[in-house]
Parts: C-alpha cells; structure tokens; sequence
C-alpha cells in the first residue's frame, strides 16, 4: 500500500517536472519571436532612412510580424493559459466567436482606405450647397405670414 | 488541466458532471477574457481604421526612441522591447505559481505569485515613465509659419510630415488622433496590468492565509493566471499596432 502510494506521487513528479520544462520552453519560443520582431522593426527602420525607401518590402516585413505576433498569442493561449489541455467543445466555443475578427478587420481597414481615397479625390464631395442656393426662392408675396 | 481525458462516446450532456470538465468559474472567466478580447479589438481595429484614413502617420521608430538615464540617445525600441521581456517574464512566472497550486506547494505558490507581482509593477513604471517622457518631452512643430514647441499628448501631435523652414527641417502638426489613440490603448492595457496586480496581491494575501489549502485546491489562482496572461496577450498586439507596424 505504502509502497503504491509512493509510486504515484513518483509518477506525478515526473509528470510535474516535464510540465515545468514545457513552460520554460514556451518562455523561451516567446522570447527569441520577440527578438526576431525587434530585428524586423529595427529593418523598418532602416529601410525608412534610406532615400529611396522600397515600401513593399517594409509592407512585406510588416506582414511577416504580423504572423510571428499570431504565433506568439498561440503559445501564450495554449501553453501558458491551458487551453490547449481543454476538450475540444469548450476550446470552439472560445476560438469559433473569435473568429468575427477575420471580417471585422477587414471591413474597417478597407473602409480606412476608402476614406483616404476620398480624402485625397473630389469623388466623395457633395455638389456646392451655394450653387444650389442660388435657384430662385419661390415667391413669398401671397401669405406674408412668416 | 491534464485532467481532460473524456473517454469517447461519454455523454457529456446527459447531467451530473460539466459538459466542458471546467468549473463554471474558470469557464466564465473564459468568456469574460473572450469579451474583453472583443473591447480591446475594437479599440484596435478602430485605431487601424483612422491611420489608414490618413496621408501621413508618425513613425514609431521616432517617437518611442528614448531610454532612461540615456538623454537623447537615439535607441529606437530598445525600452518598449525591455517593458515587453518584463512582461513575458512576469507570465511565465504566473503559470510557475498556477502549477505549485496543483502540487498544493503553498511556498511555491508565494514566492511565485511575488515575482509575478513586481513584473506587473515593473511594467507599470515603465509605462509611467514612458508616458511621462512623451507628454513632457518638447519637440519643434511648425505652426502657422511659427515655431512652437508641444510634447505628445491627445490633442497635440508634433510627429507630423517634416518641412523646409529657415534651412533646416522641422516637423509640422500630425494626426490630432495619434495621441488619442495611443494614451487611451496602453491606458486601458495598463489599467488591466494594474487590475491584475490587485488580483494578484489579494490572490498572495489568501494564500498566505491559507485559505486555499482549507479550501483543498488553488483554482483561484488559476483564475488569475488566466486574466494576467490574456494582459501578456493583449500586449502583443499592442506592441504589434503601435511599436512594430
């Protein structure tokens, strides 16, 4: 009996151990895509200094950052918060909703860029109020009321 | 956690056990934290849809390139870089303490949730310190043919498109809703930092208490840990929109 019981905490250590271990790990994924996200930001940088900047390879890094930052919010949420360990019928009703986000995001930035569009151009301007202001008012002269 | 083994074929929905094998607790706190991922998205996907409506935006290499203690050293990111190591830190401490609570190792637990603690309140002197700097740093902006000398803050940008004047160059205004934008997402995301330090201290003082090991089980501060790290996520992508891209 006594000899059981030792047996199981033994298992559990192990267990525990080889957890510690995958955190620590995680820790340090984390850290080395976050350096990697400094090197890509300090390339902007450079790239925007130069006289002739190339916009789309800076569009190209920007992009690039953007996945390794998804990536960095997978092992936070997965790893760190536990959700990975979840059933599944609980991880989708989590990651499901979250998923309005794909539309949200594009509409708005598109919507942004229309708006620059129209800034920039007469396309979204209305007709001059005064011009149209200008048509004869219709005679007031019957009722003098007002 | 590691518990979540359902056999298949269980009826998961005949009653008697959670359909999810997660207490209602830690289920809500899910969906608060989902919740709150909507609030803090649409803060962001608002900020993105004003800059792309805009000609011109500032470059975050430029306005976020000051350390302390170094003057006016030009280390574009360095500090931002430092808040975002402090914080990733501070995480890993966090879920360090949430498994001592499953080993019921109360030490653990306390020296842990410490760490985590002064990570959180690292963090939120960097931040002050970085909102200082902003607000009181002085830049040269031309306005209306005058020079004139404003810091960052909501209604004065001076990062804007840089213009000949007298021989050299010199920015004009930016933007109104750089500011804006900025001091309202890291306000709120160091509102949330600060919240949870909070949590985090009253999660120590209960277990100092012992109220857990009464209790037979540190589920509380798994709960913690579960808005400290959704903190760590959010600050991703705040890196991410106004640092990074």
């Amino acid at each position: 009996m006594a000899h059981a019981t030792t047996e199981i905490f033994h298992v559990h250590e192990e267990e525990s151990k080889a957890m510690v271990k995958r955190l620590w790990k995680c820790f340090w994924i984390l850290l080395v895509i976050t350096i990697v996200e400094l090197g890509i930001g300090l390339t902007i940088y450079n790239i925007h200094k130069s006289p002739v900047p190339h916009h789309t390879m800076v569009l190209m890094f920007k992009g690039l950052v953007t996945i390794l930052s998804l990536a960095k919010a997978f092992y936070i949420v997965s790893i760190f918060m536990h959700l990975g360990d979840e059933i599944r019928n609980m991880i989708m009703t989590i990651v499901v909703p979250l998923m309005l986000f794909v539309w949200f995001i594009a509409a708005f930035l598109w919507d942004g860029d229309s708006w620059k569009n129209l800034r920039n151009t007469d396309a979204g301007s209305r007709p001059n109020i005064e011009k149209v202001e200008t048509a004869p008012l219709p005679a007031k002269e019957e009722g003098k009321k007002d | 956690m590691t518990t979540a083994t359902v056999q298949p074929g269980t009826k998961l929905w005949s009653g008697g056990k959670s359909p999810f094998n997660v207490s209602y607790g830690k289920l809500m706190m899910w969906y608060f934290l989902m919740s709150d991922a909507f609030t803090f998205g649409a803060f962001l996907i608002s900020y993105g849809t004003i800059r792309f409506s805009q000609n011109f935006w500032a470059d975050p290499n430029h306005v976020f390139n000051a350390f302390p203690f170094t003057g006016h050293m030009n280390l574009p990111l360095a500090f931002v870089s430092l808040m975002t190591f402090i914080l990733i830190l501070s995480s890993v401490t966090m879920v360090l303490a949430v498994h001592e609570g499953h080993n019921m190792n109360r030490k653990g637990v306390e020296k842990w949730m410490i760490f985590t603690i002064l990570g959180g309140l690292a963090f939120l002197g960097c931040q002050a310190w970085e909102w200082t700097h902003l607000i009181t740093g002085d830049h040269a902006v031309l306005v209306n043919g005058v020079v004139e000398h404003w810091g960052t803050t909501t209604t004065h940008n001076p990062w804007g498109p840089e213009t000949m004047f007298n021989g050299h160059e010199i920015a004009t205004p930016g933007p109104i809703a750089f500011g804006g934008y900025f001091f309202g997402i890291t306000g709120f995301h160091g509102f949330h930092v600060f919240s949870g330090v909070v949590i985090n201290a009253i999660m120590l003082v209960k277990t100092r208490m012992g109220h857990f090991d009464q209790r037979g089980h540190y589920e509380m501060i798994e709960k913690a840990g579960l808005y400290w790290h959704f903190v760590d996520l959010v600050w991703v992508f705040v890196f991410l929109c106004f640092y990074l891209i």
